[in-house]
């Protein structure tokens, strides 16, 4: 055991735990955060998608250990209060969810994606979002959604 | 012929796992906290009791419908909500027929405590059985909301109507809430509101039919939405259970000490063997130390490897039953076939998983001597059945609540995941959350049945003149040809399975209709026809034709196509539980990779009732069926899974998403039936038929594989 310490959605948060364990589950039994999903445990779906320092991160796959000192965001922390960002309006708008199992991973990996790139063509989208599985296959509405929190993005810093 | 299938809708697939409880233990009250308010309960035949609210709420299977004395209107069904849908268009119904405001509305869902059991959500039954009975619950209320009214006011009731909620009438408005607050605490009100209230006509819709977004979108794409994964217990515990190395081995000797020594709950009833601890980390750690000391029994079983030859060996053709064979016949098969031009072949398809994004997963708590599990089912009923039959309780003494889930697909049927936590949390005497891994979920859920065909047919010029189809362990859905023939033989064999298997996305239609649709396109060859044409020269089933020239004409389907090098296009239709599907695909073939350049699918399931869910509905059906058209089949040897993960078992992705487009063929003269299943239907067939037009390969089992040029 050992202790930990990580900034979660700007709150600095501190766990006693073995070093190898999964972010993922710090995140979801021991800060309650269960917005982030558990799909495989081993990096195929994404559906734990967090970002840590800014990039998206398998969280199923990364110890607890190697995040010391970072700054973790979750899907609940990536508006302030009762906001939705731009891309969380877009999934609602542009029916990105079916069972919404995988939404939070999808929209979190979204949000670095258009972060890094303002302006995304849709073979980038699907480049950076191929990772992600979606059971329910709602693909074709995920990309839309996509698109659609891009544009409203850049209308909103306009 | 239209008869003949008529009689299946209603009939679940001889597939349909039905089991007991997974497990038998060694194991040797107080009204529920009902989270209804004081109201009016209105059921679907009109009867309405006054709920005091609170604990002595006592929900009877027929109440629908709850007006609460606060204004808050609540529709109650035993259905769940898996990504479907049906939490939406539930909601659709009661707003229409109530002419109250969607947003007025709220809908509870799949609670053996608190909501009417409407069986498994399975089958598509939502949309024709549910759908109904919610609009009537809720039609009655309205009657008797004006009738009251009117009774109040000393006026007539066909002089009043009521208008986003409430009858408003010269200044006096009389609502929902006034109605539940005017029965009177005291009294059980026994009303009962005349037989035959009318429901909106069709064409008269101003909620359903119309393009709702999903309710509860908000609080999935914030991560507030607690799936059955997230629920959390005070003092709760995880929890992590054993299993054999291989299928049908039984364990022979186990120490729990090491398990114990790390803290952890550790506990052995018979074949379950699992651990609790305050992480799913340590509750996995105390598992591996026992599971080491654990001596296992093994048994042989059968390899992937030739499932086919073995389930034709395996077949059993007597016992019939409602599980058992099923032989039909019309006509005069071998005769007509005798005197026939007679093309015949053979299909065969594997084992595939739903593999939904969500893992089965279990909240049990006890609190004496009664058993509350949240979990993801299809059969909250049904789970609670097995629950009680587990821990030899009755059936109020346990409760299944199931919280939106994650995806099913057909695979979420059981209760296994509900039982193992419940008994971790007797022995842990406190909650216990339990989430099967990817791994376990992949090797000890249950999969689609794997199966093999044969199939004999009998031309005259272009028409088929006999049918003789045998089905070995696919199921009985859409077995039926739906195409005209005068002489027909069905036999459905069931095989003994060498894994467990189960529902799917339309179950036993994927097997019998690529096999069917598959042989069509031989037949049409054989006849020298077209494969569109061939189709429509023997259809009589207007519905059916209509999706196959809607789908072909918006694709440009043409006989006179220039062939191109390893580019070719397929068609291929369906029926089933009520709804109708055409596809029409255009794939190349590289390397020995079926690469889908462009799909158009036409669906049409009757009156829509929301066709933006619809939409989603039948791409998200038409995609996922491209993973056992291209690449899902389960291996198996030494009784384990060879591919039991996401990295050995490929499942369609964005990239694999090819440009598509999707026809929705409204019928409003037609009663809506589902749209979750039978779209997978025609996916595989039409990508073989198209397989076979690019490379004249004749592709008979799946997943499609081309040999290279």
């Amino acid at each position: 055991m050992a202790r930990f310490t990580v900034q979660v959605n700007g709150n600095r948060l501190a766990v006693e735990s073995p070093p190898d364990r999964p972010l993922l589950d710090v995140l979801r039994e021991d800060f309650g955060l269960t917005g982030t999903k558990y799909g495989c445990g081993e990096g195929q779906c994404r559906a734990c998608t967090v970002l840590v320092d800014g990039q998206p991160t398998a969280s199923c796959l990364t110890p607890i250990s190697s995040v010391d000192g970072t700054s973790v965001t979750t899907i609940e922390g990536l508006a302030p209060g009762d906001q939705l960002t731009a891309l969380q309006q877009a999934f609602i708008d542009m029916d990105g969810a079916q069972c919404g199992y995988c939404t939070a991973g999808m929209i979190v990996e979204a949000t670095a994606l258009l972060k890094r790139n303002r302006k995304p063509s849709r073979s980038e989208i699907v480049d950076a979002m191929n990772p992600h599985l979606c059971r329910c296959c709602g693909y074709r509405n995920i990309l839309a959604s996509v698109e659609l929190g891009a544009r409203a993005s850049e209308a909103s810093d306009a | 012929m239209l008869e003949r299938f008529r009689e299946d809708l209603g009939e679940p697939d001889r597939k349909e796992l039905a089991e007991g409880p997974a497990y038998r233990f060694e194991l040797d009250r107080r009204d529920w906290i009902s989270s209804i308010g004081a109201g009016l309960l209105v059921s679907a035949t009109g009867k309405v009791v006054f709920s005091p609210g609170g604990a002595s709420a006592q929900v009877r299977p027929s109440q629908r419908l709850h007006l609460g004395e606060d204004g808050s209107i609540t529709v109650l069904t035993g259905k769940v909500e898996f990504g479907q849908g049906s939490r939406t268009e539930i909601l659709q119904a009661a707003a229409e027929e109530l002419r109250v405001s969607p947003d007025a509305l709220q809908v509870m869902l799949a609670d053996t405590a608190e909501t009417p059991n409407d069986g498994s959500t399975a089958g598509s039954r939502t949309t024709p059985s549910t759908i109904p009975v919610v609009r009537r619950a809720s039609a009655a209320a309205r009657e008797l909301l004006v009738r009251t009214a009117a009774e109040a006011w000393n006026l007539d009731a066909s002089e009043l109507r009521v208008e986003a909620g409430a009858v408003v009438r010269a200044g006096n408005r009389f609502s929902y809430a006034d109605l539940a607050r005017s029965k009177g605490p005291a009294s059980t009100v026994d009303d009962s509101v005349p037989r035959g209230v009318p429901l909106r006509e069709i064409r008269d819709w101003t909620v359903l039919g119309q393009a709702m977004p999903k309710v509860g979108a908000r609080e999935i794409v914030t991560g507030a939405h607690r799936f059955p994964s997230d629920i959390g217990r005070p003092n709760m515990l995880y929890g992590a259970v054993l299993r054999p190395p291989s299928y049908g081995a039984q364990l022979e000797s186990i120490d729990l000490a090491p398990g114990r020594e790390s803290g952890a709950v550790a506990v052995r009833d018979g074949e379950f063997v699992g651990c609790a601890a305050k992480t799913s980390y340590e509750a996995r750690k105390a598992l591996e130390a026992i599971s080491e000391t654990a001596k296992w029994r093994t048994v042989a079983h059968p390899p992937s490897e030739g499932l086919g030859p073995y389930l034709k060996r395996n077949a059993r053709p007597s016992g019939g039953g409602r599980r058992g064979a099923r032989r039909r016949e019309s006509g005069g098969v071998d005769g007509a076939l005798a005197a026939a031009q007679r093309v015949e072949a053979s299909y065969e398809i594997p084992y595939v998983q739903h593999a939904p994004l969500e893992p089965r997963a279990a909240v049990a708590e006890w609190d004496e001597g009664r058993l509350t599990v949240w979990t993801g089912t299809q059969r909250p009923f049904g789970v609670r059945e097995q629950l009680a039959e587990a821990f030899r309780l009755s059936a109020d003494q346990a409760r299944v609540v199931v919280p939106d889930t994650g995806g099913g697909f057909g695979g979420k049927h059981t209760g296994e995941v509900a039982i193992e936590a419940a008994r971790l949390a007797r022995a842990a005497g406190r909650p216990v959350s339990l989430h099967w891994t990817r791994a376990e979920e992949f090797a000890w859920a249950y999969f689609r049945p794997a199966a093999a065909f044969e199939v004999r047919a009998g031309l005259s010029g272009e028409k088929i003149v006999a049918w003789d189809f045998t089905a070995y362990n696919p199921g009985t859905a859409a077995i039926e040809t739906p195409y005209a023939v005068p002489n027909v033989r069905t036999q459905y064999l069931p095989c003994d399975s060498p894994l467990r298997e189960g529902s799917y996305r339309g179950i036993g239609a994927t097997g019998n209709n690529f096999a069917r649709e598959v042989f069509m396109d031989e037949l049409a060859g054989a006849a020298g026809l077209d494969p569109l044409e061939f189709r429509l020269a023997n259809l009589d089933d207007e519905r059916l034709s209509a999706v196959l020239q809607a789908a072909a004409d918006r694709f440009a389907w043409s006989t006179d196509k220039p062939r191109e090098r390893n580019r070719g296009s397929g068609i291929a239709a369906g029926f089933e539980k009520g709804s109708y599907i055409a596809i029409c695909a255009q794939v190349r073939v590289e390397g020995g990779s079926v690469q889908v350049e462009r799909l158009v699918s036409a669906f049409e399931c009757g009156a829509i009732l929301n066709p933006r869910n619809l939409r989603a509905q039948i791409e998200g059906c038409v995609i996922q069926g491209l993973g056992p058209a291209l690449s899902e089949e389960i291996r198996f040897a030494g009784g384990m899974l060879l591919n039991g993960s996401f990295a050995r078992y490929p499942l369609p992705r964005f990239r694999s998403t090819p440009p598509m487009e999707t026809l929705l063929l409204n019928r409003p003269d037609i009663p809506s039936a589902g749209a979750g299943e039978t779209p997978i239907i025609a996916v595989a067939p039409a990508l073989a038929n198209a397989v076979f037009a690019a490379t004249g390969q004749r592709m008979r089992s799946l997943p499609l594989r081309p040999r290279a040029a």
